[in-house]
């Protein structure tokens, strides 16, 4: 009888430490994949880095970036600009109401607009539009060989295909973010002034006071390092794309939700760096975020 | 290894590429094991093989568009390991590639298409890109009024004959084709291979297509290679079966050259059930397991 239990207990550990190694072995093999895969994005930046460095890309294939990137997604960044100024003005009216301080929502939401929201919501519009559209081109030239045909013909991939595209995303982002700025203004303004009746010069005089010149810095800046993700993480997945009509969804999925994700985290990273910056130049005025 | 070199076209001693050992592993799996070849100018050879062998592999290893894991390739005497990638960038001028559904650019139309090594090395002196990007698709028998069509609007004859073209543009001195009459009529299958010799002919170019299309090979080939799988070879035994002039696939006394030329299935489909059946074989002792111990609760 003590034998039994003495066996079944030695067989459940056993099985226990199965399945504790099964468990470390798989998060291993995660670690190890996503160790790679940085490593990976690391090199892929610094060859698209040297040769856009080394080597002018054509201004033919600039040009068409410039407007596929630039022109063709400012319609869209304005119209969502234009949305979440009037949803920004629709939910805080009313919780400012009950304070009283109605007439502060013009810097609420012009602060939100060209700190965070601004970019955040350009980038995220471009990442869906443009980023996506990269990796499921560049997937499909993989798999239909034509990115061998390039380098067989003696053009650099990199240079051909990723330079443009990255040069096109971080140059344009800077100014999507101002019209997606200035129509969130221009949507907070016509809620709050127009539909609740909030003073003009009431809501102007605010947003003038309480945002200056370095809140609209900190949301420039910052899209520039988003452009930069769109379009290193977009390439890079079009470049690793598997083969078949699976592959490359899955290439343009990943690189939405690849670039979104990078999105945020830098977010983080980028505004307690430009806080950091702004506590030292200009002490007196005191921390912006915490 | 087998390095001989059998061919029907004026001898020319000097190769035009080589290879020394060359073997490409990814992960565990080796596609290609020592393989070394010579190629001499102006002379066309075809690789034969079954699917997976390591044909598209070895050709593309050929210009260095996959690295060798282990050996060399050299063109021209020079080692494509030791050139940097502007080095080899410059040297792919002197090479045209085929592939096998054309690759040609979705985005571009067929005059950007045919014209983009120019746009790449540049005109060649004494002539214009209008007038070379005209005369290379009377070659392959299409009319200018494809040239601002998309590759989308075109056939597959159409396509790979664009692609060949485009390969042409510059005149190189070595072409490589990918399975170049797969997915064609026999009428258009021919017309690819009568546009491979004429090109031959016309510019004295080398010539390495890889094809399963044996009246292509013994068509347009002054010699045959047949690559066989690694994974199905006896050891000690060289992943090349048979090297030498077409005439001599028949009187091959390894039987599975004969077999490959014929087209016979053989025993190759017993193994291929035999595969299947063990793996079905495998899953039985679990099935009897789960079986067992549902009928013991």
């Amino acid at each position: 009888m003590g034998t039994t239990r003495k066996t079944s207990r030695d067989s459940l550990a056993g099985r226990m430490s199965q399945s504790f190694g099964k468990v470390a072995n798989a998060w291993g093999g995660v670690v190890i994949q996503g160790i790679n895969t940085l490593g990976d994005i690391s090199l892929f930046t610094c060859r698209m880095l040297m040769w856009m460095v080394s080597s002018r890309p054509r201004s033919g294939t600039l040009m068409q970036n410039f407007y596929a990137v630039g022109v063709l997604s400012l319609p869209v960044v304005a119209l969502t600009g234009t949305f979440i100024g009037m949803v920004l003005a629709l939910q805080s009216y009313h919780q400012f109401k009950t304070m009283g301080l109605e007439s502060k929502l013009g810097a609420v939401i012009t602060m939100s607009l060209v700190r965070e929201l601004g970019p955040v919501l350009a980038a995220t519009m471009l990442a869906g539009r443009v980023g996506s559209a990269m990796a499921a081109v560049i997937g499909t030239m993989r798999v239909t060989e034509q990115i061998d045909a390039l380098v067989a013909m003696g053009a650099n991939p990199i240079h051909y295909l990723v330079v443009p595209r990255f040069l096109a995303c971080v140059l344009l982002i800077p100014a999507l973010t101002i019209m997606a700025d200035f129509m969130g203004i221009v949507g907070g303004y016509f809620f709050s002034v127009i539909v609740f009746g909030i003073d003009h010069a009431q809501y102007l005089k605010n947003s003038r006071d309480f945002v200056g010149g370095f809140d609209f810095f900190t949301g420039i800046f910052k899209s520039v390092f988003f452009g930069a993700i769109i379009a290193i993480v977009s390439c890079y997945r079009g470049f690793h794309c598997q083969a078949g009509a699976e592959g490359v969804g899955r290439a343009a999925t990943s690189a939405f939700v690849e670039s979104f994700v990078m999105i945020l985290a830098v977010d983080i990273v980028l505004n307690m760096f430009l806080d950091g910056v702004h506590s030292t130049f200009w002490p007196t005025s005191g921390s912006k975020l915490f | 290894m087998v390095t001989t070199v059998i061919s029907k076209s004026p001898p020319s001693d000097v190769a035009i590429i080589e290879t020394q050992g060359l073997s490409i592993r990814f992960g565990r799996q080796i596609v290609l094991h020592q393989i070394t070849l010579s190629i001499p100018r102006g002379q066309t050879v075809a690789i034969i093989g079954e699917s997976g062998c390591g044909k598209t592999m070895l050709l593309k290893s050929l210009v260095g568009l996959l690295p060798a894991t282990e050996g060399t390739v050299r063109f021209d005497g020079c080692d494509l390991k030791s050139l940097s990638e502007a080095e080899l960038t410059k040297l792919r001028r002197r090479f045209g590639f085929v592939f096998q559904n054309a690759a040609l650019f979705d985005s571009m139309s067929i005059q950007q298409n045919i014209a983009f090594p120019l746009d790449q090395h540049g005109v060649p002196p004494g002539a214009t890109a209008q007038t070379l990007i005209e005369q290379r698709l009377m070659e392959v028998g299409l009319p200018t009024s494809v040239l601002p069509k998309r590759p989308s609007q075109l056939s597959g004859g159409m396509r790979k004959r664009v692609g060949l073209a485009r390969a042409l543009i510059l005149q190189p001195e070595l072409l490589l084709y990918d399975e170049p009459t797969t997915g064609l009529d026999p009428i258009m299958s021919d017309v690819i291979n009568e546009l491979i010799l004429r090109s031959q002919r016309k510019y004295s170019v080398t010539s390495i297509v890889v094809t399963h299309d044996m009246h292509s090979a013994r068509k347009i080939a002054d010699r045959v290679i047949m690559l066989y799988p690694y994974s199905r070879l006896l050891p000690g035994e060289s992943q090349v079966l048979f090297d030498g002039a077409p005439e001599g696939l028949e009187e091959c006394k390894d039987r599975r050259v004969r077999q490959f030329v014929r087209g016979e299935a053989g025993e190759r489909l017993m193994e291929l059930l035999s595969i299947s059946s063990v793996s079905h074989v495998d899953e039985t002792p679990r099935l009897h397991d789960t079986i067992a111990r549902r009928e013991a609760e």
